[in-house]
Formats: structure tokens, C-alpha cells, sequence
């Protein structure tokens, strides 16, 4: 009973909040008479939505699935294999982690117009764009999962004679989840950003930010926020998403286990 | 020392294969170049070729360092084609957005953690926040700064800046303020102290390793969006705008002074708040306990 | 002796109600301490006696049954400044100086600036640890940092110290010398003391009267009063007398089922 009532609240406190500044959003439009080429009601950017799912469809595959998303795996899947391939050597590790941490803090997305230079407008640009951004906070933090394991579970590992990829896979690769998928939620919001921002650099005639820039140029704000509230929820759900396989994969780890 | 000697080595790897790179990617142009005038180059004449292209697909390192230095000694300062002065532009979005990050991030963590109910209902919008790409929204962060009467474009890659930089600085807050365990807020408890001496003379003092220690991730954060502000805003100035210019007209040597620039901003800011945090721990006792 | 006691209490019940049931911490205890008694509260873990403390200092509500402290309830006792606390963990802020540390409860209870120094360099002296004032924690030990946490406990001149296992998480070696410490500081003093532990010898060797407890529900099972004498040289642990106490307290803990699981 306790339990549910706290659930509720978990879920009725947020909602009602995000309602209320849609409805104050509304009324103070409505009130004020702010031109729709300022700021669109909630019920215009709603009309937009309906209006055009078709475009937004079409840009958001564009955007979304090709750029960001083909990225974001990409970019993963290579950090973690990098990470796993220096951890071997331990020089490299010593000498890459820094610089790594280092790339890591840098505006990567300067990157890329250099990436639209080399692959063209069309989406290959815009995965290469997420792949890099992706790539060195997936890096940086499997490295440091990687360490996260202490002397005792390792010597433990040793007094069964296991071999360097049964200590991997077995201890080492398991206790690297938590900062796996730390940097996995980190890349899931650099991914968007990256797919967009290439865009500003140069795109075939669809792409969410494409679409960004043109209706602003044609004042048709309703589209943009249309766009923008697509981009959100996009966002929203890769990270959901992450998380709850995250869920399951670490559940435990003492940060998911609060309730048992 | 090894570390010094590991981290090195890396760097000149990196190099080494940024040149070769730059050989394999610039070829094809040296080749085509060969063949309409009707030569076959040699192995030296193709790679000074590939070395000193002015639209090279991937200059190397030396061309891309000759064009900071120019960009950055050789001009005057206040040249508009000089990296210092669109640097300093985008460094002062970068710090306006930090300030108003931090004082964001503060803030809301205070709210968070003394009020439950803005626990409940900000902190899911908060982690959203992020996950929504900013360069969508900054177009519109523009058009209504604009139309609230500010003028000049410092005022929304500030905004924008400052929504990448407040969620590191909440984050660790919300943490900092929550890190006194139960027996340090017993010991309080038997002293008979006011909810008002518990944050002032606990919480508070607990956060600050914290909130230092998320500076640097919220400096590099601002830094971001400084430069991605800059890009749909119609910014003439500033490395983002240059990065564009150099994109619109085909010429990379100023994309790649630009991102180079960038980096070397970041650094400096990045050093900077790390030299500032660790003269907040010795003023603080030195070392964290 | 008809003294009115200073800590009393009658038929304490409390209860925890968590997922799996409630679970009795405390279950008709009655005990008085005498003003400048050295109690000792021992037992296995789960028998209730740090939350009995916990309830003579009011941070936690007893269920049932009354309490008092010198005559007031706990919260009025806490307010009027009649106990001081120390935790296992001696808890300093390490953004403080030593002596910041022990400033602490007087700025809370609002003493005057000008007595503070005082009552420091007082505090001070009477743990040992004269000229630390101006370091941070982490530059001491562990016991030494203990010793501050207790000077930090007497800076406000509570008559009652209640002490939870302050030194359970030091060495032996440690431990005896804070001990022999502890009571050459009860003897100048004549505070009060309630004391948690977990060591027989411990207990019997600091205390006038030992308080056995024993888990589920939590309770008292002996209250052994000691006849040694309150001077106590380390070495009266090799003593027949001490010896004895020591093995009714094992009596007492055993006659409780401490051991059966």
C-alpha cells in the first residue's frame, strides 16, 4: 500500500509539473497574443505533428536511425573493443588513458565539418560524426571499468589458473558494466547532438536538423518545435532504453538494487 | 615517469599515423594532378605533394600547426581572421554559460534536496533535459531571446552553453549535499541543531569537493555548447561560426585551425579549473578524508 | 545511598516495523543509572543496547514505557545540553581544523565567541592532545582522531557522556591505552558514562556496573554491579577479582542464548 502510493507519487509529481508548464505555456500564448512566428502554442505544435507525420517520419529515419543510431552502435561496439585490446597491454594503457581522457573533455563535434568534407552530405557523415563523438567516453569508461575490479577477485581468478580471457569474461567484463553503461548513457545524448549538428554542415533536402534550419528560415516555428519535440522524445527513449537493459544486466550493483 | 614516457609514445604514434593518413588521403589528388599533365610522380614528389595541399582532405600535422601559429601570433588580435579573437568570442559565451550553469545547477540542487516534492517533479525533467539534443532547440532559444530584446547573440549560446553545463554541476550537488551519512546527522541531532545549522554548517561545507569536482566536466560541457550555439544561430564570429565558414567555402584549413583551436581552449579551461579546484581542497584541509 | 538516579528507565518497549514483521529491539528494559556511574552495556549484535542508547539520547523514539534524563524526557534533556555523544567512528569534519571540530557544537548551541577558546584548549588537555589543535583530521591517527570526537563530546560540559563502542573500531593495542584514558578523564571529570561494547574485557575493566543484554527481543539479562575499586591500574585484568566479574558477564551472556546461533 505504502509501496504503491510512493510509486504513484514517483510517477504523478513529474507528470503533473510537465503538465502544468504545457498548460501555463498555452494560456500565456493565448493571453499575451504571441505571434505563432515567436512561439507556437502546445496546440499548434500538436496540429504541426499531426499535419505532417511524414515529413517528421522521414526525417527522423534520416536523422535518427541512420545518423545517430547506425553511430551510436558503431561507436560503441569499437570503444569497448579498443578498450579491451589496450587493457592487454599495459603500456599502451598507461599512454592511452590519459590522452584518451583528455580527447574525451575536447569539443569533438567540431569534427564535423571535416566529416562531411570526407563522406559527403548524405548520412554516412553524420554516423561518422556520432561514431568519434561516441567512441572516447565509451573508451574512457570501459577502461576504467575494466580496473574496477580489486586485488583479491583478481588474485582469486589467478589461484584457479584462469586464463586472461576467462578472467574477461568471467570477473572483469562483469564488473565493467556499470561503467559501460555509464558511458553508454553519456553516448546515447551526444549521439542525437551529433547527427544533428552534422547537419547544420550539410544534408540531403531531410534530416530533423536540415528541417530545423529551413522552417526557421521560412518562419514556420510550428514545424520546428514539431521537430523538437520529435528529437525529445527520441532522446528520451534511447536513454530510457539504455536504462533498463542496463537494469537488467547490472541489477547487482548497489545503485539498482534499491528496491528488493 | 613511465607513464610520461607511455603517454609520449602515444602521442607520437598518433602523429606518425595522422601522416600517413594524410599520405593515403591526399594521393589521389597528386595522382589526378599527375595525370592530366601527363607525369608519374615519384614516391618523394608524392609525398611532398600530399604534404602541402591548401585543400587537402587530411593536412598534416605541420600544416595544421603553421596555420595555428599564423592564426594565432602572426595576426593581430583583433583581425577577424585571427583565432585569438574568435576564441575570446566563444570564450565568452563558454564563461557567461558556466556562470549561469553553475548558479542553474546550485540552485536546483538546493531545491532538490530540501524540498521532496521538487525532488519528485524536477529531477525526472532534469535527466530529460539532457537527453533532448540542445542544437534542436537552439534556433528557437534565438528566435526568443531575440524576441524578449536581446539583441546580441552572446545572450543565447549563453542559455545554450548553460543548459549543457548546470546537470554535471546538479548531479554532483544533489550527491555533495546527500553525502553526510546518519551518524554525522546524529551527531548534529544531539547538538539540537536547526534544519538551517544542519545545511550550513554540514551539507554545505560536504558538497564542495563535489561541486568542484564537477567544474571541469561542466566547463568542457559549456565549451560545447558555446560552439554548437554558434552553428544554427547565423554566428559570424567565434570558432564555431569559423568551422562553418570554413565548411560553406570548401576551404579545411580553417575547419581544422578551428577544431585545433577549440581543443587548445578546452585545455586551458579544463587546466584552469583544475588548478582552481585544487586550491578550493587545500583551503578546505588539504585532502579529502 | 539515596541518590536520585540521573538516566532511568521503566518497561522500555520499541518496536521496528519493517517488510518482514516487526522486529523488537527493545523489550521491557528497566535500568537507573547513578550520577557518576561508569555503565557498560554489552551483548551480541542485535541485542538492543545502541538503541537503547539511542533512546536515552532521543534519536529514537521508545514504543513503550518511559525514560528519563535527569529528570526530563530525552529531547528536553538533549536541549538543555545534559549529554554529549560519541560515535564509532570519531566523524570529524575534515574541512576543519581539530579545534573547528570541537567549535562546532558551541557555535550550534550559541555559545560566546569569547569563551570558546577556553573551553577548547580545556577539552584539549583533557584528552591528551594539547598543540593538535590547529591540524586536520586526517593528520592524526585513528585513536587520536577518536580522542578529539570525545573532546568534542565534553566541549559543552554535558554531565552525561554516551559513548557508542567509540573504540570498537581501533586495534587492541590502541584500545587499552584509550581505555586507561578514558577512565583517568572519568575520574577528573565524574561525568557520567554509558558505554557500548562488544569486549568482556573491556566492559568489566571500565565499569561500576555492566548491563548484560540479550537479542530477540532485545532485553536485559544481568546487571552485574563491580566490586573493584575505581582506581584501575591495566594490569588489575590479571586479578582474581576481575577475573570473576569477567566470567558472569560470560555467564550472563551466555544464560541469554547469545551463542546459539
Amino acid at each position: 500500500m505504502k509501496q504503491l502510493s510512493a510509486r504513484f507519487e514517483r510517477i504523478a509529481w513529474p507528470l503533473g509539473f510537465g503538465i502544468a508548464v504545457l498548460i501555463l505555456w498555452q494560456v500565456m500564448v493565448r493571453a499575451f497574443n504571441i505571434p505563432p512566428a515567436i512561439l507556437p502554442a502546445p496546440t499548434e505544435i500538436g496540429a504541426a505533428i499531426a499535419r505532417s507525420t511524414h515529413i517528421l517520419w522521414i526525417d527522423w529515419v534520416q536523422t535518427a536511425v541512420k545518423g545517430a543510431i547506425t553511430g551510436l552502435i558503431m561507436g560503441a561496439i569499437a570503444g569497448v573493443a579498443a578498450a579491451i585490446a589496450i587493457d592487454r597491454v599495459d603500456f599502451l594503457r598507461r599512454g592511452l588513458l590519459p590522452v584518451a581522457n583528455f580527447v574525451a573533455a575536447l569539443p569533438i563535434v567540431g569534427v564535423a565539418p571535416i566529416m562531411v568534407m570526407w563522406f559527403g552530405f548524405d548520412w554516412h557523415s553524420k554516423a561518422a560524426v556520432v561514431v568519434i563523438m561516441v567512441f572516447f567516453p565509451m573508451l574512457v569508461n570501459t577502461l576504467a571499468g575494466l580496473a574496477a575490479t580489486d586485488r583479491m577477485q583478481r588474485d582469486l581468478m589467478q589461484t584457479y589458473s584462469a586464463s586472461h580471457l576467462q578472467t574477461l569474461t568471467k570477473l572483469r567484463l562483469p564488473a565493467a558494466m556499470p561503467f559501460i553503461f555509464n558511458g553508454l548513457k553519456i553516448a546515447t545524448t551526444l549521439a542525437l547532438i551529433g547527427a544533428i549538428v552534422a547537419e547544420y554542415f550539410g544534408s540531403p533536402t531531410r534530416g530533423m536538423g536540415f528541417r530545423i534550419s529551413t522552417e526557421v528560415g521560412r518562419l514556420g516555428i510550428d514545424m520546428v518545435w514539431a521537430e523538437i519535440a520529435v528529437s525529445a522524445l527520441t532522446g528520451t527513449a534511447l536513454y530510457a532504453l539504455v536504462a533498463l537493459i542496463e537494469r537488467g544486466v547490472t541489477f547487482w550493483h548497489p545503485s539498482q538494487r534499491r528496491r528488493r | 615517469m613511465r607513464n610520461i614516457l607511455s603517454i609520449l609514445t602515444v602521442v607520437i604514434a598518433i602523429i606518425a599515423l595522422w601522416y600517413v593518413g594524410s599520405f593515403f588521403m591526399n594521393r589521389a589528388w597528386v595522382m589526378d594532378q599527375a595525370a592530366r599533365a601527363g607525369e608519374t610522380p615519384s614516391l618523394m614528389q608524392q609525398i611532398e605533394g600530399t604534404m602541402t595541399q591548401d585543400r587537402a582532405k587530411l593536412p598534416a600535422p605541420h600544416q595544421v600547426a603553421q596555420e595555428l601559429w599564423k592564426g594565432t601570433v602572426e595576426k593581430k588580435v583583433t583581425s577577424k581572421r585571427s583565432l585569438v579573437y574568435h576564441g575570446y568570442i566563444t570564450f565568452q559565451s563558454t564563461m557567461a554559460g558556466f556562470a549561469l550553469g553553475i548558479f542553474a545547477g546550485v540552485a536546483l540542487a538546493v531545491l532538490i534536496v530540501v524540498s521532496r516534492v521538487a525532488d519528485l517533479a524536477l529531477m525526472p525533467w532534469a535527466i530529460i533535459s539532457q537527453t533532448i539534443p540542445v542544437v534542436a532547440l537552439a534556433p528557437m532559444i534565438v528566435v526568443l531571446s531575440n524576441a524578449v530584446g536581446f539583441e546580441s547573440l552572446i545572450v543565447p549560446k549563453a542559455l545554450i552553453a548553460a543548459y549543457l553545463s548546470f546537470f554535471p554541476v546538479l548531479v554532483s550537488m544533489i550527491a555533495g549535499l546527500r553525502s553526510p551519512d546518519g551518524m554525522q546527522l546524529d551527531l548534529l541531532r544531539t547538538y539540537g541543531a536547526s534544519q538551517s545549522q544542519v545545511f550550513w554548517k554540514l551539507r554545505l561545507p560536504a558538497s564542495l569537493p563535489y561541486f568542484f569536482a564537477s567544474l571541469k566536466i561542466a566547463v568542457a560541457a559549456s565549451l560545447v555548447g558555446a560552439i554548437v550555439g554558434e552553428l544554427p544561430t547565423g554566428a559570424i564570429a567565434g570558432l564555431g561560426a569559423r568551422m562553418l565558414i570554413g565548411s560553406q567555402f570548401g576551404q579545411p584549413m580553417i575547419m581544422w585551425s578551428a577544431l585545433f583551436a577549440a581543443a587548445i581552449l578546452a585545455a586551458l579551461l579544463i587546466w584552469l579549473v583544475t588548478g582552481i579546484e585544487a586550491l578550493a581542497a587545500r583551503m578546505m584541509g588539504g585532502r579529502r578524508a | 545511598m539515596t541518590k536520585k538516579p540521573v538516566i532511568s528507565a521503566r518497561d522500555l518497549d520499541l518496536t521496528f516495523e519493517t517488510n518482514d514483521g516487526p522486529i523488537h529491539a527493545l523489550k521491557g528494559v528497566s535500568l537507573d543509572i547513578e550520577k557518576g556511574d561508569f555503565v557498560s552495556f554489552i551483548g551480541p549484535s542485535g541485542c538492543g543496547k545502541t538503541t537503547f542508547l539511542r533512546v536515552i539520547a532521543g534519536l529514537e523514539q521508545a514504543t513503550g514505557g518511559d525514560v528519563s534524563v535527569n529528570g526530563m524526557t530525552p529531547e528536553e534533556a538533549r536541549k538543555s545540553r545534559a549529554y554529549g555523544y560519541v560515535f564509532q567512528a570519531a566523524g570529524l569534519y575534515p574541512w576543519r581544523t581539530i579545534e573547528g571540530n570541537i567549535r562546532l557544537p558551541l557555535e550550534i548551541m550559541g555559545f560566546a565567541r569569547a569563551d570558546m577558546p577556553r573551553r577548547i584548549e580545556r577539552v584539549l588537555k583533557l584528552v591528551d592532545l594539547e598543540g593538535f589543535g590547529r591540524k586536520y583530521p586526517w593528520q592524526l591517527s585513528g585513536g587520536m582522531q577518536q580522542r578529539a570526537s570525545i573532546a568534542r563530546a565534553l566541549a559543552f560540559d554535558a554531565d552525561i557522556l554516551l559513548m557508542d563502542e567509540p573504540f570498537g573500531a581501533l586495534d587492541e593495542i590502541v584500545r587499552d591505552h584509550l581505555n586507561e584514558q578514558l577512565l583517568a578523564l572519568w575520574a577528573k571529570t565524574e561525568k557520567t558514562i554509558g558505554f557500548v561494547t562488544h569486549s568482556i574485557p573491556e566492559a568489566v575493566y571500565l565499569s561500576t556496573k555492566i548491563v548484560v543484554m540479550s537479542p530477540r527481543p532485545g532485553r536485559i539479562t544481568d546487571v552485574i554491579e563491580s566490586p573493584l575499586p575505581r582506581e584501575r591500574p591495566l594490569d588489575i585484568r590479571d586479578t582474581p577479582e576481575f577475573l570473576e566479574v569477567a566470567h558472569r558477564v560470560r555467564e550472563g551472556l551466555r544464560a541469554g542464548h547469545a551463542y546459539d546461533d
